[in-house]
């Protein structure tokens, strides 16, 4: 870096160009949350799926599995997991009959001893996930 | 060292170190998991042992930047720190704080942990990195409020460089972005937007103006560089962080049901994210180049230029890999994304923290360096751990790219365990790898402890 080009010059085009590109950032952000209600199904969310979103974080779901990608890669993508399944009751099935003692040898689920209600209200909300547009995104139904 | 409260870092680096260890026997056990997978079961699951491999990772790295900033300060500002007592209630208050929560983790049902520490009366729990119970989080930032509290009062009082306000900076905006942990909405597209304000506004955002601003001290003092031209740069690096990075956060709003112009948005800077990190490598080896002295400490030198290229391989070139939208599109939420987050990890974060903990540890221990002796046990564990993780990396790279193969792009998509029982190998090396990663840490925490002819600071 040459003489001519100074710390206060450098230190102005940091301070300038922070500002400005969180400023772009805030007003894209605000764009998004106005254009959301199209896209995220807002419109559908019921208390029963507010509750299953309750289920999912306090059960660390996220800690195995991903969700439209994010989250741990030990475990199927779940987003679209009631598509894969066939149904809700298939999904729910599925975690009621998780052995409490795991597979032997196989990557294993805990029993988390969910209640009827507790089932249903989780699959309402990962059925609830499968309607948002999240971009056409997984390439498959394997998520 | 100068000042006689710089001596408040001391406990915070053995405490870093401490947590690292666990870190990493936790991450042999996840990667145990992959293989065996009812190792630990159900005792242990996985998505505990994850939860307590990364909150240690992150609860050291905040203490090995307390600790950095409170050795930092005071030198730059030239004046003893503002409350050394507040500095070290506060370092027991993280470090209870800290083991009490992973305790939980470890004994309690995370279900029952949360009921038990007011989650009915303000969700945060159970996404991921943001796993804390509520005291946690609320302890976090009343532990970061007087920390920040403490060491601007110091730099208020001395003098204000620009290595001082660009950490002090860093450091802020680590706790402002934080806040966002806060707020989960029912939403979950909105829950998952905001998310990526504390986690990609970290690690791609304010906390590559704190590794600047440590690289950039360590720099000055081992090099004996011009601090005019090493600020100079270091204004540079993170103005350059900051235009790209910020609307790079685009390159996580893809696939989450966010509209569709953040492709462009976050493919476009996010593909510029690694110029910083480039300039950053530049900046390393141009500066010992022009060295104007023999800094003893050869050790914390070799760390300082490990930063740079590890930085640049891990969070440039790794990240570059798979962030524009076109290729994210089939790597999203895969091995790829796994083998990315090692490296940029490691090579920024946890190596910054190891090149301050290196150039300050002896000082803080009453000499310029440690014994060559020492010294060579320190550089055989850099190349030990630096080693193993590329290795790791490259093995989570196969693994992955065998996994988008056969899930996501083959003709006949195959369900994801058939797939990861598939690539298992892959999964076996990388165990073996972070064995390795282990003795290199092993050979670390021993180079503490050998003895040799040494120089008085
Ligand atoms: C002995 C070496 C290590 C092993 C075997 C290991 C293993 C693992 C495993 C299996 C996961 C979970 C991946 C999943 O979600 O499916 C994980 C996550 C993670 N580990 Fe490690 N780890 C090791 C060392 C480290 C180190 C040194 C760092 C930091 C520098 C680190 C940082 C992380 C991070 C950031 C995540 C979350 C990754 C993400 O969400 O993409 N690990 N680790
Ligand atoms: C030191 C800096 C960086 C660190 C510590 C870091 C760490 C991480 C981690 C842990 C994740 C996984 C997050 C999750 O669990 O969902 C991630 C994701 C990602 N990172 Fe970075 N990163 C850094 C820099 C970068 C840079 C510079 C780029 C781009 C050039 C980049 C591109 C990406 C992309 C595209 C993803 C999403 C992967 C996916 O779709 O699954 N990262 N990063
Ligand atoms: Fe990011």
């Amino acid at each position: 870096m040459s003489g001519a080009f100074t710390k206060s010059m450098a230190r102005n085009i940091f301070y300038g160009g922070t500002t400005f590109f969180f400023l772009l950032f805030l007003a894209l952000s605000f764009d998004t949350m106005k254009q959301l209600p199209k896209r995220d199904m807002r419109q559908n969310i019921t208390p029963s799926i507010i509750a299953g979103k309750h289920i999912w974080e306090t059960r660390d779901c996220i800690g195995c599995h991903t969700l439209m990608g994010e989250g741990a890669y030990f475990a199927p993508e779940l987003a679209n997991v009631v598509e894969r399944l066939g149904s809700k009751e298939a999904v729910k099935a599925f975690i009621q009959s998780r052995p409490v003692d795991g597979i032997p040898g196989r990557r294993s689920m805990p029993q988390f001893n969910l209640t009827d209600k507790e089932l249903d209200d989780l699959a309402n909300f990962l059925e609830h996930v499968n309607t948002i547009n999240d971009a056409n995104w997984p390439p498959n139904i394997q998520g | 060292m100068q000042y006689k409260s710089q001596a408040v870092a001391k406990p915070y680096f053995i405490a870093a170190i401490g947590l690292f260890i666990g870190q990493i026997l936790f991450g042999l056990v996840l990667g145990l998991q992959y293989v065996l997978g009812d190792f630990l079961f159900p005792a242990i699951p996985f998505n505990v042992a994850r939860m307590v491999h990364t909150n240690l990772l992150i609860v050291w790295l905040l203490f090995g930047f307390m600790g950095a900033a409170y050795y930092l300060i005071p030198e730059e500002a030239e004046t003893e720190l503002f409350s050394p007592k507040l500095a070290l209630a506060l370092f027991w208050i993280f470090l209870v704080a800290g083991a009490l929560t992973i305790v939980g983790y470890l004994t309690v049902p995370y279900a029952t942990l949360a009921q038990l520490t007011g989650n009915d009366l303000l969700a945060t729990m159970g996404r991921e990195f943001l796993e804390q119970p509520l005291p946690t989080k609320l302890g976090i930032v009343v532990v970061a409020l007087a920390f920040l509290f403490n060491i601007t009062m110091t730099v208020l009082k001395g003098r204000k460089t620009s290595i001082a306000l660009v950490l002090l900076l860093g450091l802020w905006g680590l706790a402002v972005f934080f806040l966002f942990s806060f707020y989960n909405p029912a939403n979950i597209v909105v829950d998952k937007f905001f998310w990526w304000w504390v986690v990609h506004l970290w690690v791609e955002g304010v906390w590559e103006l704190i590794l600047g601003a440590m690289l950039a001290f360590v720099l000055i003092k081992v090099t004996g560089v011009d601090r005019e031209v090493i600020e100079k740069w270091l204004y540079v690096i993170v103005t350059l962080t900051l235009i790209t990075g910020i609307i790079g956060t685009g390159h996580h709003y893809f696939w989450i049901g966010t509209p569709e112009y953040w492709q462009w948005w976050g493919s476009i800077f996010s593909a510029l994210e690694p110029i910083p990190f480039f300039a950053m490598t530049v900046f390393a080896f141009n500066m010992v180049n022009r060295r104007r002295r023999e800094h003893p400490n050869k050790a914390a030198v070799l760390w300082a230029l490990g930063t740079g290229v590890m930085a640049f391989l891990g969070a440039g070139i790794w990240g570059f890999l798979h962030t524009l939208a076109p290729v994210n599109y089939y790597t999203h939420g895969t091995q790829i994304t796994a083998a990315h987050g090692h490296m940029a990890f490691y090579g920024a974060y946890v190596m910054v923290n190891l090149t301050m903990i290196s150039y300050a540890m002896p000082l803080l221990r009453g000499r310029a360096a440690n014994s060559n002796k020492a010294q060579v046990f320190e550089m055989w564990s850099f190349w030990l751990m630096t080693v193993a993780m590329v290795f790791i990396t490259l093995f989570l790279t196969a693994a992955g790219i065998l996994q988008v193969w056969l899930q996501r792009v083959s003709d006949s998509p195959v369900p994801f365990m058939v797939g990861q029982d598939q690539v298992a190998l892959f999964y076996w090396m990388r165990e073996w790898a972070g064995v390795a990663f282990l003795i290199g840490l092993i050979v670390y925490v021993i180079s503490f402890f050998v003895k040799g002819e040494e120089k008085a600071a």
